[in-house]
């Protein structure tokens, strides 16, 4: 029970878009198309869920033993951008197929600041292993659906008559608010 | 005269928030009240001129090959520091940032300005062309977040605007309010712009 919690906080209540304001640019950036934005989505949970794997024991076998807990952040960041590099290498040679779907999204996940905000969320909500990547991976779904969403509309918005100041982001930023809203019916559903 | 326009760049004709729309996680999740946007600002703004400052005396120093990761550490160091300063002197700042303040590291106006900017300029523009960044910045997220405590809350760096038991629009203080805001914002600044032809 306590983990299907966990799930649909994450993926619908708290989504980590429209409620929790991680990972805006590829959320306002990569989603003019439904296509680009499920290849953009994979590469996001697939590194999600390792990068919080890799965290969670970096921090907890390394990190606090040395008592060097303030290196947090650095740390973090290198081993996102390092993973980021290490399965660019590996889809290109195990998995061209994939990583011909992939491929241009998977280095604009290094800046993608939900990836670096979840694993330190999961840190400081002091959840053990399985239950960081089982939160990491249902975060990254609920990013996913997010962008899945406003890329359907936004591919509608293509042929409606748009005023001229509101072109581009804030069309974008209200439709976004208006999604929020809708999302914000979830709560107190759990 | 001439550094001075590196300065002004980045309050209006280059503003990061409105203009290039960078770094835009922060801006719409810390700016609930005016006070936070203000403390928002100004760790960024320390975090922006510093690096910038080092960058561009470094610059010669960094391979290009690994420069994106010699950036990263110099502003995940930067970041440390605003983060362990912020905790010990401004608590109460500090837990409303929450996660915000870590992720200056990823926040695309820093990496942003060391690749268009720092790295490729010397020392004394770099560090006018940080602070000016970091003011426009600054000033954008305070604007929104006096906006969002307006309406949300009746209030403006917490002195009570309207009486205890009249109704705000709650809705301004709740996420949904903040894509709101900040959406008409930019359109107000375009619309501006373009009668203005700045």
């Amino acid at each position: 029970m306590e983990l299907l919690k966990i799930i649909i906080l994450a993926l619908i209540v708290n989504n980590v878009v429209l409620a929790q304001f991680l990972g805006i640019c590829p959320f306002l950036g990569v989603s003019n198309k439904v296509s680009t934005s499920i290849g953009m989505g994979g590469a996001v949970i697939f590194v999600m869920a390792l990068a919080n794997l890799v965290t969670y024991l970096l921090y907890n076998f390394l990190l606090v033993p040395l008592h060097i807990e303030f290196m947090q952040t650095i740390t973090f960041i290198f081993i996102i951008a390092f993973l980021v590099q290490i399965v660019e290498i590996i889809l290109k040679k195990s998995a061209p197929a994939l990583y011909q779907a992939l491929g241009i999204y998977l280095p604009l996940i290094t800046t993608n600041c939900a990836v670096l905000g979840i694993a330190i969320l999961a840190i400081q909500k002091d959840y053990n292993l399985i239950y960081s990547v089982i939160y990491s991976s249902s975060t990254a779904v609920g990013f996913t659906l997010a962008l899945i969403l406003i890329a359907g509309i936004r591919e509608q918005m293509e042929l409606s008559n748009i005023p001229k100041g509101m072109k581009g982001f804030p069309i974008s930023l209200v439709t976004a608010g208006l999604l929020s809203l809708a999302f914000m019916g979830f709560s107190g559903m759990v | 005269m001439g550094n001075f326009r590196y300065f002004t760049d980045g309050l209006l004709r280059q503003n990061p928030t409105f203009v290039l729309v960078l770094g835009a996680c922060p801006t719409l999740a810390v700016t609930t009240s005016a006070i936070n946007g203000i403390g928002m600002g100004a760790a960024t703004t320390f975090v922006l001129m510093f690096s910038n400052l080092f960058i561009s005396l470094l610059k010669n120093l960094i391979p290009d090959k690994v420069r994106i990761a010699a950036f990263i550490v110099i502003i995940a160091s930067f970041v440390t520091i605003v983060d362990l300063v912020m905790k010990a002197y401004t608590p109460g700042v500090y837990a409303s940032l929450g996660i915000f303040i870590p992720l200056i590291v990823v926040n695309c106006i820093i990496l942003g300005r060391a690749e268009a900017f720092a790295q490729k300029s010397s020392v004394i523009p770099s560090l006018l062309d940080g602070i000016g960044m970091g003011i426009g910045f600054t000033l954008a997220i305070t604007t929104l977040g006096s906006i969002r405590e307006i309406l949300g809350n009746g209030s403006i760096f917490d002195i009570k605007l309207v009486s205890e038991n009249a109704s705000t629009i709650l809705l301004f203080i709740l996420p949904p309010g903040a894509f709101l805001t900040y959406g008409y914002l930019i359109a107000i600044f375009n619309a501006i712009k373009s009668k203005s032809n700045i």
